[in-house]
């Protein structure tokens, strides 16, 4: 049997040795070919452009949906620029009468704005069954019955398949699916107070399902959407409403053609896993190939795309660092973009040290293994990566992570001069900078506001700092000393951290969802940061489900909570304050429940302003309430540090725009090389199985032929 | 035996009906609709009349157990339990949350959960029962003393080690097999060398021990006895007459967890990239997708009662004294 064993198990480890590298995860009719390889480690739930709102689907969707316009890759700070649309659309504004005025008009005095965009000609759809006509010119698979839908469970099933150009009703069809019941869009509710009609013709749609009715979105009008011409839209907002811009630069704004949803919504086509957010249906320079999720998804390159040029203009140095090089050559540069499921971490990151991955973050457990810092404290690749050619760049995320108070709590959110002290005593005492060398590798920036750096508004230096917690010591910020914080705290009613009326200590609620082996070493470190004032934190672990449901009741005392924004505005980061966007009252995202009139009204007068000296006055008003107030007691702006291959170029870290596949180039030859220099198989450890397993076996089959003749 | 087969399968429907049941209840202590709802909608920018709506078309908006509004039969079946439940009976198993088919992802799932399990199941026991004789073979001697010693050391060795060893090693610095990912038909094979090795390595210490106290219990029998002094060969004994007696145990671990490879190993496909059925109930426990976790209890709940019978029935066939009644 052992020889049968040796044979299969020389079979096995030669087929692949004849074939190529004996490691290699990929076909071997794959190597050297144009492939863009990446992992992803979570199902995208949605692929529905009117539904998708995470960034494990827009990785994606982003990739394969043309909204109107798109983020500038290389400029910064971030710039909105086209994409389908021909230009950037500067809004029409209107006062109640209808009257136009200046694009410096004050929001309150601004009834409407127009936003008039006109779309790029010759833009198709990728190739897709929906499209496809018979020779009598009509659809293939428009009337299916059940019976033909036997044996067919992918798109490839569908032998025949077309396109068409994609014209502005297309984008005005996606606009009416945002009010649509059954698309349950996560920015429905929010559009619903901008898009004139919107919130109407959702009412009808309701209206239509309840008694059964089937609509076609085509024939029911929305008031504020209308079409001018085959490639030109216009829409109707209610008031001043700048952000609306980068909301047209996400997906929920990308062209469905109605083809797709007439071809999707067959009977049996649910049942059989046929939908739009399964199979989207894009004019981007990838359309999903193969959707596997449970093992890989594949992106292929689109071949109606009509070939988008590599910009031409970047920020400072981008030329000197090689990422102008492709000025003006049509994208996309690769091929493919191969996707696998990665559940863990370790074989993901040893896959990409053998070349299997083309880029990567840094995970925790390899942290050590990947990055040095230097004695100024800059991050850097250790030698055995940078040997490899591995490049590390590095930035700050648009994003924050907060520790707040429940404002509606008696004790930690009073609205008085002890409710404050004792909530800067405590921002004093945790120590934000000790939270992010010892559990996010120095990946973080101490946040001195809601306003994370590259947003308008956020100030840098000794002006952006946050003087009730730090002071401005030799060119940086320095936390103010525990002493501080202790006379805060005496201020505050709670000397030594006892209640100076009763002598009981003080006794503070975390709430979180965090609990396990996992987290202790960081709730322990937080106990630690409140032990320092002699206040006691007891840790209240839940379940995901009861923290929310606490949240939502506004029954929590202290937690931590982030937010990611949606486009770069300072409006997206302090509406988490905004009082009437209290969490406890209107399930909002404000979790702290801060309500503060003077806040409110500045908030109301800033968020719909433009940029400018106005709005940055507004902006540090409103910041310094916030300090004096404190309903967050610090926390951090995240810091992405992302590793690629000397093969991969015009890589850029753009942390607003998701659509960056098209903009990646590979050498494969030298990928190819690479991988075979890195991937030889090591032999002699079979060898020395098989040694291993004789000297064993030798004396057994010795010992059995002894007993055998003894027995005889 | 038919009768008997039919008698058991009669008994199957109240058990199923009971895990449904706790299931149900179960998931519904900690999870409440509200919070399926928000799950499949997402954090961001979620109204509570988004909820509402989602509810109502799943039907997430009815009573869980009981309907105080309805009447007669009606307070039953008009709740969520009832109309979740019945047709898992018929065993379609409807649309997951999220929408998606979950009988065809079952389907496909299944084929690389048992591409792993056989292998391992069958390797495993061929290696356990071969390791297990020949220590019994050399029972009282060196080889005796320093295989149980190796078995209690792979024993207490966690299956994860060997798991993260075996990629460290034969994956990463040996390059002999990709570390993970799965491949499709024949290609798949190469992808399974190492869990199917890891596998079969992480239950020698446990398997081999067990085998060897059966085989040891038998060699101490009187018809072993009277096989030796009729002048059988030792490997005559250990065969025809220890192996074939010490079946029944065997069979009884083994033919029960035949229909269970379908579902696959949780941490192997999750460490090596499988697309099994292994991480498919954990993921949809994650998700709070009740449809999936309902669905996958049942059709655990069916297979393992499958096996069950199958263990009865195999009794019949290794040992001709047992009658099925």
């Amino acid at each position: 049997m052992p020889r049968y064993l040796l044979a299969l198990s020389l079979c096995v480890l030669t087929v692949p040795a004849l074939a190529g590298l004996w490691n290699d995860p990929y076909p071997t009719a794959d190597a050297g070919a144009n492939i863009f390889y990446s992992s992803f480690s979570e199902r995208p739930k949605h692929l529905d452009p009117v539904r998708s709102y995470s960034a494990d689907e827009y990785k994606f969707i982003a990739q394969i949906y043309e909204p109107p316009l798109q983020y500038h890759y290389l400029k910064r700070p971030y710039e909105l620029t086209s994409l389908a649309a021909t230009r950037v659309p500067e809004p029409i504004l209107l006062d109640a009468q209808g009257r136009r005025l200046p694009a410096t008009a004050p929001p309150e005095a601004v009834a409407e704005s127009v936003y008039e965009i006109e779309i790029r000609k010759g833009i198709h759809y990728q190739p897709h069954p929906a499209f496809a006509r018979g020779a009598d010119g009509e659809f293939l698979y428009h009337q299916l019955k059940s019976e033909d839908l036997e044996g067919r469970y992918t798109l490839a099933d569908f032998p025949e398949h077309g396109t068409r150009e994609v014209l502005a009703e297309d984008y005005v069809y996606e606009i009416k699916r945002l009010a649509h019941p059954e698309s349950h869009s996560p920015i429905a509710a929010l559009m619903f107070d901008y898009i004139v009609g919107l919130r109407e013709l959702a009412d009808t749609l309701k209206s239509a399902k309840t008694s059964g009715d089937n609509v076609d979105l085509r024939s029911l009008p929305l008031a504020g959407v209308a079409l001018v011409d085959a490639y030109t839209y216009r829409i109707r907002i209610k008031g001043k409403y700048p952000q609306f811009r980068y909301w047209l630069a996400m997906s929920f704004f990308a062209p469905i053609p109605w083809e797709a949803t007439a071809f999707y919504g067959q009977e049996g086509m649910a049942r059989r896993n046929f939908n739009l957010d399964w199979y989207p249906v894009g004019t981007g320079p990838f359309y999903l190939a193969e959707n596997n999720p449970n093992r890989r998804m594949v992106l292929a390159r689109n071949p109606y795309f009509r070939g988008e040029p590599y910009p031409g203009e970047g920020a400072a140095g981008d030329a000197a660092a090689g990422l102008l090089a492709d000025a003006g050559r049509p994208m996309p540069f690769i091929d493919r973009a191969v996707y696998t499921l990665e559940k863990e971490n370790i074989p993901y990151w040893n896959k990409f040290l053998q070349g299997y991955y083309d880029a990567s973050g840094v995970v925790s457990d390899s942290f050590d293994q990947a990055i040095q810092f230097d004695s100024a404290g800059e991050a850097g690749l250790t030698e055995s990566l940078a040997q490899k050619g591995i490049a590390l760049s590095t930035a700050v995320e648009t994003s924050i992570y907060y520790m707040g108070f429940n404002m509606r709590d008696p004790l930690v959110g009073a609205d008085t001069e002890q409710g404050r002290a004792l909530r800067q005593a405590i921002a004093i005492a945790v120590d934000w900078e000790e939270y992010i060398s010892i559990f996010a590798n120095g990946r973080g920036v101490s946040a001195q506001s809601p306003l994370p750096p590259g947003i308008f508004g956020y100030r840098d230096a000794k002006q952006g700092i946050n003087s009730v917690v730090y002071d401005w010591v030799d060119g940086r910020p320095r936390r103010k000393p525990i002493e501080a914080a202790r006379r805060l705290l005496a201020r505050a009613g709670y000397p030594d951290g006892r209640d100076a009326s009763t002598g009981k200590p003080l006794v503070l609620y975390f709430d979180t969802p965090a609990s396990g082996p996992d987290h202790k070493a960081r709730l322990d470190w937080l106990r630690k940061q409140f032990d320092k004032l002699g206040v006691q934190l007891v840790i209240r672990s839940t379940d995901y489900n009861r923290f929310r449901e606490k949240m939502r009741k506004g029954t929590a005392q202290i937690y931590q909570w982030g937010w990611n924004a949606d486009y770069p505005d300072p409006e997206n980061f302090l509406f988490l304050l905004y009082g009437p966007n209290a969490k406890a009252v209107s399930d909002g995202e404000n979790a702290s429940n801060y309500d503060n009139a003077e806040f409110n009204a500045l908030f109301e007068q800033m968020k719909n302003r433009d940029n400018g000296p106005q709005r940055q006055a507004m902006i540090d008003r409103m910041v310094d309430i916030l300090r004096r107030d404190m309903p967050w007691c610090g926390g951090f702006y995240p810091v992405a540090y992302s590793l690629r291959h000397d093969w991969v170029h015009n890589s850029q870290a753009n942390l607003m725009a998701n659509n960056t596949l098209k903009y990646l180039r590979i050498d494969p030859d030298r990928r190819a090389g690479q991988r075979v220099a890195w991937n030889q198989p090591v032999l002699w450890p079979l060898g020395w199985f098989f040694g291993v397993l004789a000297v064993f076996l030798v004396p057994a089959v010795i010992g059995y032929r002894r007993r055998e003749r003894a027995t005889a | 035996m038919i009768a008997y087969i039919v008698r058991r399968v009669l008994y199957a429907i109240p058990i199923l009906i009971g895990v449904n049941l706790l299931t149900f209840v179960l998931f519904f202590v900690v999870n409440s609709p509200d919070d399926v709802a928000h799950m499949q909608l997402g954090e961001k920018r979620v109204n509570p009349q988004a909820i509402q709506d989602w509810k109502a078309e799943r039907g997430y908006d009815l009573p869980l157990l009981y309907n105080g509004r309805a009447e007669g039969f009606r307070t039953l079946s008009d709740t969520l339990f009832f109309q979740k439940s019945l047709r898992l009976f018929l065993f379609d198993f409807g649309s997951s949350d999220a929408g998606r088919d979950i009988g065809h992802d079952i389907r496909q799932r299944m084929v690389p959960s048992l591409a792993i399990a056989a292998p391992v199941l069958l390797l495993g026991l061929w290696t356990n029962i071969s390791f297990a004789l020949l220590i019994a073979f050399f029972r009282a001697t060196y080889i005796d003393f320093w295989g149980v010693v190796a078995c209690v050391v792979l024993m207490s060795i966690s299956s994860l080690f060997y798991i993260i060893g075996g990629q460290f090693l034969i994956g990463k610095l040996w390059h002999l097999v990709p570390i993970s990912g799965y491949g499709e038909g024949l290609d798949a094979a190469r992808f399974l060398v190492l869990p199917v090795i890891v596998g079969v390595l992480a239950g020698i210490g446990s398997g081999t021990r067990w085998y060897r106290t059966l085989f040891l219990e038998e060699l101490n029998k009187d018809f072993v006895r009277t096989a030796r002094a009729k002048g059988l060969s030792e490997v005559a004994v250990m065969f025809r007459h220890v192996l074939r007696n010490a079946l029944i145990p065997i069979l009884t671990g083994v033919v029960v967890l035949l229909p269970l490879l379908f579902m696959g190993s949780l941490i192997i496909e999750s460490f090596f990239g499988i697309p099994g059925l292994g991480s498919y109930t954990i993921d949809a426990i994650n998700n709070q997708d009740f449809a999936i976790v309902r669905a996958m209890v049942f059709l655990g709940s069916v297979l393992y009662i499958i096996g069950l019978l199958l263990t009865d029935i195999s009794y019949t066939v290794v040992d001709p004294r047992v009658r099925l009644s």
